[in-house]
């Protein structure tokens, strides 16, 4: 990290008031707990020259990005840009080639494997709207609920007081109070879509990967799902993935512009949308 | 907020009907059966005869390994092809125990084993050291199949091994085992197997009142699998499982390793058929590595799918169905039973995806609200949804 960049960061969790000076506690406390997410220097998720090549063909080719805490940032880019490559090596399903991969500034993502990810503090909404379709609503975010997640917590787990209060707070936040007992796999796709964002909340997740969120949704569920995501900016860190140019007006500070597996353009959306190469990437050729 | 109330609330254990259900099933096997069979005297219509006792406690058996198997594959959905391995290995621990009690009353009048005199050992093998002393049977009982399942598990399950593949490895295993078994120096008696047992805990087997014994030990055996697997599809370790099953990525993403989960119910699973075949040997008095061939452990899934995955209680009906009409088969037709089995099979699979239990619930679902549950599904339909009475529970394990 260079030092501007750690300057700009903590700028950037100064305004947001979130994660910095929650876990960081300021200057006073320089001890790094391990385990613990430091974002002191002002970044939550930083890649640096990541590469990954499937059978020769580069997925990603030396992308670097960084993401500050409280940060709500989109991701736009043509189809094969490297989108979803690049959220599944966050996650620990994909290995890169070469690269780093830090979440904050002492975890390595690279070590450690897509449950310990998770247990982190990293949630990720896939593309295609995944829940565990026989189960209930309330049992598909009971699953999810940050706790203890081994054999033997899981046989003997009952839900506190403190807990059931938090399944009817998001039971609520995804609009679906109502069906709590309804089985997942009968709720519409824009529910689904709800209830997979329900099921990241429940985990009380520090960065959140959004893979399309609300593809498939009616224009209302999108206008709500914008504003849940303007409210979830600051508490927790976003990466959006989306190709609907409107909804990302809507919420974007940052867009980042990714083409054949690397930055292409960043800034706000009306500068990458005037940026000659983006347009060249999706209109010309 | 403090509104808990559009929670819905946890289950109980089983419902009011179902315990009593189960309590009339307990009373049954520890009450009404050995009255019709010790009492009722023998010319009486509702006298129970020793074949019928003999035959319901070898089904019981089965109904175990059903019951084991739909934890692993209709909650889990994990294909195992290979239970009857670990049905085989309790059951030759139990029959290594059985070989030693016979003691001097074998045809070669020694203290070892007739095969053994046979092939001209002079001593017993390392590991028949410890068959001599009952109580370490019933703990190898446990331990040996629950220890090959979590070795071949823990391998299986760390190299992500799924689906069909996973099906056929256990397949291959039990298959070896068979080979195994087979070959005389292993010593386990070669393809003979064990048989010829003449007592239990020093008294002898072929009496009524231990046959009975036998028999309400393997009913309340039974009985308390299905209450420990009930309360651990109910528990939340229990979700996780059907979870796996549906969607493992999204379970890893949710912070949970897979590995742990899959291995525990595996090798509960494992341990439970084991104990089913302890329990079946001294009741069939005999067995050989034909426990371990394929079709033996393809039968056992096809109990499970017969009275319907992820029920719990449709394995138990399935084996009870399918091992009664094999036995009533076998007798008056048996050059048919094998096309039988067959054709159960497929039209099972094409028009049953959920087994007696699941054809039970539609008929009654029908019965019950007709006109206002296709009104439902019409509706559903016009929504764009598929109606949910049709869709299977447990989607194909070997996916």
């Amino acid at each position: 990290m260079t030092p501007e960049l750690m300057e700009q960061g903590r700028r950037i969790a100064s305004r947001t008031g979130g994660l910095g000076g929650a876990t960081g506690g300021g200057a006073s406390s320089q001890v790094v707990e391990p385990g613990k997410v430091d974002t002191r220097h002002g970044r939550i998720l930083y890649l640096e020259d990541v590469s990954v090549s499937f059978d020769g063909f580069k997925a990603i080719n030396g992308l670097s990005l960084d993401i500050a805490p409280g940060e709500l940032r989109c991701i736009i880019g043509p189809n094969g840009a490297g989108k979803t490559t690049m959220m599944d090596i966050i996650t620990g399903k994909t290995r890169p080639n070469s690269g780093t991969v830090f979440f904050g500034s002492t975890i390595d993502l690279l070590r450690h494997t897509e449950p310990e990810i998770a247990q982190l503090g990293i949630g990720r909404k896939f593309q295609k709207p995944t829940v565990f379709e026989q189960l209930s609503v309330f049992e598909n975010l009971e699953l999810a609920l940050k706790t203890h997640k081994g054999v033997k917590s899981s046989m003997f787990f009952k839900l506190d007081s403190e807990q059931k209060d938090r399944l009817v707070e998001i039971l609520h936040t995804i609009h679906l109070a109502g069906s709590a007992s309804r089985r997942a796999g009968d709720l519409s796709h824009g529910q689904k879509q709800w209830l997979e964002i329900g099921m990241l909340l429940m985990q009380d997740p520090k960065l959140l990967l959004l893979d399309e969120p609300v593809a498939g949704m009616t224009d209302e569920e999108t206008a709500r799902t914008a504003e849940l995501f303007l409210t979830l900016k600051g508490k927790h860190s976003l990466m959006v993935v989306e190709h609907d140019m409107s909804f990302i007006r809507t919420i974007s500070d940052i867009v980042t512009v990714l083409c054949d597996g690397s930055v292409l353009a960043q800034g706000t959306l009306d500068q990458v949308q005037a940026d000659e190469r983006v347009i060249e990437v999706y209109l010309g050729r | 907020m403090s509104n808990h109330s559009i929670l819905p609330q946890r289950a109980p254990l089983l419902s009011t009907p179902a315990w009593s259900a189960f309590f009339a099933a307990l009373l049954v096997v520890c009450a009404l059966v050995p009255v019709l069979h010790l009492v009722m005297p023998p010319d009486s219509p509702l006298h129970m005869s020793e074949y019928m006792v003999a035959l319901v406690g070898k089904i019981m058996c089965y109904a175990i390994v059903a019951l084991a198997m739909d934890l692993i594959w209709g909650y889990t959905g994990i294909l195992s092809l290979g239970h009857g391995l670990y049905f085989a290995l309790g059951g030759y621990v139990m029959g290594m125990y059985l070989m030693r009690q016979i003691g001097r009353d074998g045809n070669y009048k020694s203290d070892l084993p007739d095969f053994m005199v046979f092939l001209d050992w002079k001593e017993l093998p390392w590991h028949w050291s410890l068959s001599s002393s009952f109580t370490a049977t019933l703990f190898l009982v446990v331990l040996v199949p629950g220890i090959v399942a979590f070795v071949f598990g823990y391998f299986a399950f760390r190299s992500r091994i799924k689906g069909v593949y996973f099906s056929i490895i256990t397949q291959a295993m039990t298959f070896a085992a068979m080979l195994l078994f087979f070959r005389n120096e292993t010593g386990f008696g070669g393809n003979n197997g064990f048989t010829d047992f003449k007592r239990i805990l020093d008294m002898p087997l072929a009496t009524r009142n231990m046959r009975m014994t036998l028999f309400v030990i393997t009913g309340c055996t039974l009985l308390l699998f299905f209450l420990l697997s009930r309360w651990m599809v109910a528990s939340k370790f229990g979700r996780v499982l059907q979870a796996i099953r549906d969607a493992e990525t999204r379970v890893m993403f949710s912070g949970y390793k897979p590995l742990p989960y899959k291995l525990s119910i595996w090798v509960i699973s494992a341990v439970m058929c084991g104990i089913a075949g302890a329990l079946y040997v001294p009741q069939v008095g005999i067995i050989n590595p034909s426990e371990m061939s394929t079709a033996a452990s393809i039968e056992m899934a096809v109990w499970a799918a017969v009275g319907g995955r992820a029920t719990l209680v449709g394995p138990i009906i399935g084996a009870f169905v399918v091992n009664g009409a094999k036995s009533w088969l076998t007798v008056t037709a048996p050059e048919y039973w094998l096309y039988f089995l067959g054709a159960l099979f497929i039209v099972v699979t094409l028009f049953l995806p959920d087994g007696i239990v699941g054809l039970w619930k539609r008929l009654r679902g029908r019965g019950g609200r007709g006109p206002k549950a296709a009104a439902q599904q019409s509706a559903a339909l016009e929504e764009g949804q598929a109606p949910t009475g049709a869709v299977a529970p447990a989607t194909g394990g070997a996916q």
